[in-house]
């Protein structure tokens, strides 16, 4: 059944759905990739949550002047008018009072939310209101998608993707350094509202699949699990494009398949479960590759010490030293140094010393920033200086076994 | 309006407003100078979930469970957003965004699947409570306020919300002191041997205590617009945390009676027939109490 569902067997409705998730889910991913690198992630919620009071005055308004009132354009263009309004006043309400972006975010959203569940309580009183069906915007609703509702969705995703491919660069600019982009000419405030916008449309596109509070999600998760596995803007904004296509795709199947599973929240979780896969295994900077990286330089450092206290004649009493110095075959079971042992000793002792020297002479001060107890002084200098610094060693001891 | 009418339909819905107005916005105002302001969104969003889990596992609607649920939950989300956030090293307001959103889903895909139809549980009831619904049955007047045996019929959101106040107003009394201090400057009331990490979370989970009590009586909307609105608008008010805390008290009693008043007359005097919902307007309200202090109040800028 998953299957039939991910290979497009279900039949054409839910075929529909899963296309069109998958395609809102790369809008998503790439739409929220400049949010979140601008470190703005929860303006989005704002929007969202903006969303809802023009929904309903839409329908309200469509069937006043005699229409059907559910037209999806009609609400979706509402939506966006009153979103819109709404990122104005955080925008204002940030810049033009003491107001931090975030108080400002959090009064826009709930207050723009309650004056819309105002309206939807307005539009149940009304005699036409019964079956607006307009609660479905919360939670995002499939079920009788229709083929040109699709059209719209993939027309939509596919603007803001091309919006963002356009605009990569300023935004890449602004992101990393606003004062820069000042600073060199270009209007800041203008491309943070062209961000905005995308962050707009994508919001609406998904209101109807995902429902608005979650649509959130689509925007922020992708980036951040992106994020995991690369360094660069270019390959974040690949890495968002897929991971909310594939949890756009991935989901909606997996509701098309099993009864009774809404579209939106499988789609959010599936979306986390690719997170939590990069916050664990993600090279570099996941978790576990952190905790490796740890362990490996906790070993380089207990192995070090040991070698400089079987130089110096000392007892090694710390047990993951003994351990580390045995397994490696310098140490024998009774505290012994083993040849091989000594003679990593006195490089260890010799590299030590050398790094004395370099650390107290001002000519070499670039090499003693190095300077971390683990680097080896080959590694630093060239042999001629290594010479220069090997002739200015004191005299050599002998070294007691 | 006569005693007999306002005590047993308006009265409660009112004072249960007002007490979950006061008891989000006293959290929120600490919150709101700490840049914590949507740790109240999170929360809100997170105690569906918790609630939901609290059902399935003891299978009773009940309130202590409920409760323990939904604090439970909260807990969870601020837990899991400050490991993501120190694990990961992501940006505060991205790690929240994965989270409450998470979580949340998970609380309607596990209502969605499980068999709740029998019992009142919904996300728009999540969402948006049902203020209107807490009415007192029993009263026939202000009498009645002195009638033991009408007193036994109080909607029980009333004492609980009561409670929640109380606690909030005692935590916020109490430690006020290194409150104060660790708000304004974290690194000095380090110095003083303040310990300011328990204390940050003793105030989260005072919040959470706040917005679990009075979800079950106005939603989730509500929590959220009490937690912010009403302490940013005395934000813009005065320079001093007593003044803040005071303006803060005002507007969101205000916000709470003028937004009950409007939803349950509001549409008569515009001629419909039909109420419109409390939580709503009551949300509605403060945003117009913030956008007055955003234009006119005297330490706007």
């Amino acid at each position: 059944m998953i299957w039939d569902a991910l290979l497009l067997g279900l039949g054409y409705n839910a075929t529909l759905v899963t296309l069109g998730a998958g395609i809102l889910g790369i809008a998503g991913g790439v739409g929220g990739s400049f949010l979140f690198l601008r470190k703005r992630a929860l303006v989005s919620d704002a929007v969202s949550h903006a969303t809802l009071p023009g929904v309903g005055l839409a329908f309200v308004l469509m069937v006043a002047m005699g229409g059907d009132g559910r037209n999806l354009i009609g609400l979706l263009a509402g939506g966006a008018v009153s979103a819109a309004i709404g990122l104005l006043c955080v925008n204002w309400l940030s810049t033009r009072t003491r107001l931090a972006e975030d108080a400002a975010i959090g009064a826009v959203l709930s207050v723009f939310f309650g004056f819309g569940i105002v309206v939807l309580t307005y539009i149940q009183t009304m005699s036409s209101g019964r079956q607006a069906g307009l609660e479905s915007f919360l939670l995002g609703s499939t079920a009788g998608m229709l083929q040109s509702d699709a059209l719209v969705l993939v027309l939509a995703a596919a603007l803001t993707l091309a919006l963002v491919l356009i605009l990569r660069r300023p935004l890449t600019l602004v992101a990393f350094d606003p004062d820069f982009a000042l600073a060199t000419g270009r209007n800041v405030n203008r491309i943070d509202l062209a961000m905005m916008g995308i962050v707009l449309a994508v919001t609406v596109v998904g209101l109807k699949i995902v429902g608005l509070i979650l649509i959130v999600a689509l925007l922020i998760i992708p980036p951040v699990t992106a994020r995991f596995w690369t360094e660069r803007v270019d390959r974040v904004l690949l890495g968002a494009g897929i991971v909310g296509g594939l949890s756009g795709y991935v989901g909606a199947a997996i509701s098309a398949a099993v009864p009774d599973v809404p579209t939106g929240p499988i789609i959010v979780l599936v979306s986390f479960a690719l997170f939590m896969i990069s916050l664990l295994c993600a090279p570099g900077r996941g978790v576990v590759s952190s905790v490796v990286q740890h362990r490996q330089y906790q070993r380089r450092v207990h192995l070090r010490q040991g070698l400089l206290a079987l130089a110096q004649g000392q007892p090694i009493y710390e047990r993951l030293t003994q351990r580390l110095m045995e397994r490696g075959g310098l140490m024998r079971g009774d505290g012994v140094a083993t040849d091989k042992g000594r003679a990593h000793a006195a490089q260890a002792l010799l590299d030590e010393a050398r790094w004395q020297v370099v650390r107290s002479d001002q000519a070499y001060a670039a090499a003693a920033l190095r300077y971390d107890g683990l680097t080896e002084m080959s590694s630093v200098l060239t042999p001629d200086q290594l010479r220069d610094i090997d002739a200015r060693l004191p005299a050599p001891q002998g070294v007691t076994p | 309006m006569t005693g007999s009418e306002f005590v047993p339909l308006s009265l409660v819905p009112m004072l249960i407003g007002i007490c979950v107005a006061v008891a989000c916005a006293l959290p929120g105002n600490f919150l709101l100078l700490r840049r914590q302001a949507l740790i109240g969104d999170a929360i809100s969003h997170v105690v569906l979930p918790g609630i939901v889990v609290a059902f399935l596992v003891t299978g009773l609607v009940a309130s202590v469970p409920m409760l323990l649920g939904a604090a439970g939950a909260a807990l969870v989300a601020v837990a899991a957003i400050e490991a993501i956030r120190r694990l990961g090293k992501i940006e505060p307001g991205a790690a929240m965004g994965v989270v409450f959103t998470t979580m949340f889903a998970g609380g309607v895909l596990l209502l969605e699947m499980s068999d709740t139809s029998s019992v009142h549980l919904d996300v728009e009831h999540a969402l948006y409570g049902n203020l209107e619904s807490l009415i007192w049955l029993d009263a026939t007047g202000w009498s009645s306020l002195w009638d033991p045996q009408a007193l036994a019929y109080l909607p029980v959101e009333l004492p609980r919300m009561v409670g929640a106040l109380v606690v909030v107003a005692l935590f916020i009394a109490v430690f006020w002191r290194p409150l104060k201090i660790s708000t304004f400057d974290e690194g000095f009331a380090r110095t003083m041997g303040l310990r300011t990490g328990p204390l940050g979370l003793a105030l989260v989970v005072v919040a959470a205590v706040a917005a679990v009590a009075a979800f079950d009586a106005v939603g989730s909307i509500i929590v959220i617009a009490m937690f912010i609105c009403p302490p940013a608008a005395a934000r813009l008010m005065t320079n001093r945390l007593e003044t803040q805390i005071a303006w803060s008290v005002l507007f969101a009693t205000l916000a709470a009676v003028i937004g009950y008043v409007l939803a349950g007359y509001g549409p008569l005097w515009l001629g419909a027939q039909d109420s419109v919902s409390a939580a709503g307007m009551i949300a509605t309200v403060s945003g117009v109490l913030v956008a007055g202090a955003a234009l006119v109040g005297p330490a706007r800028k």
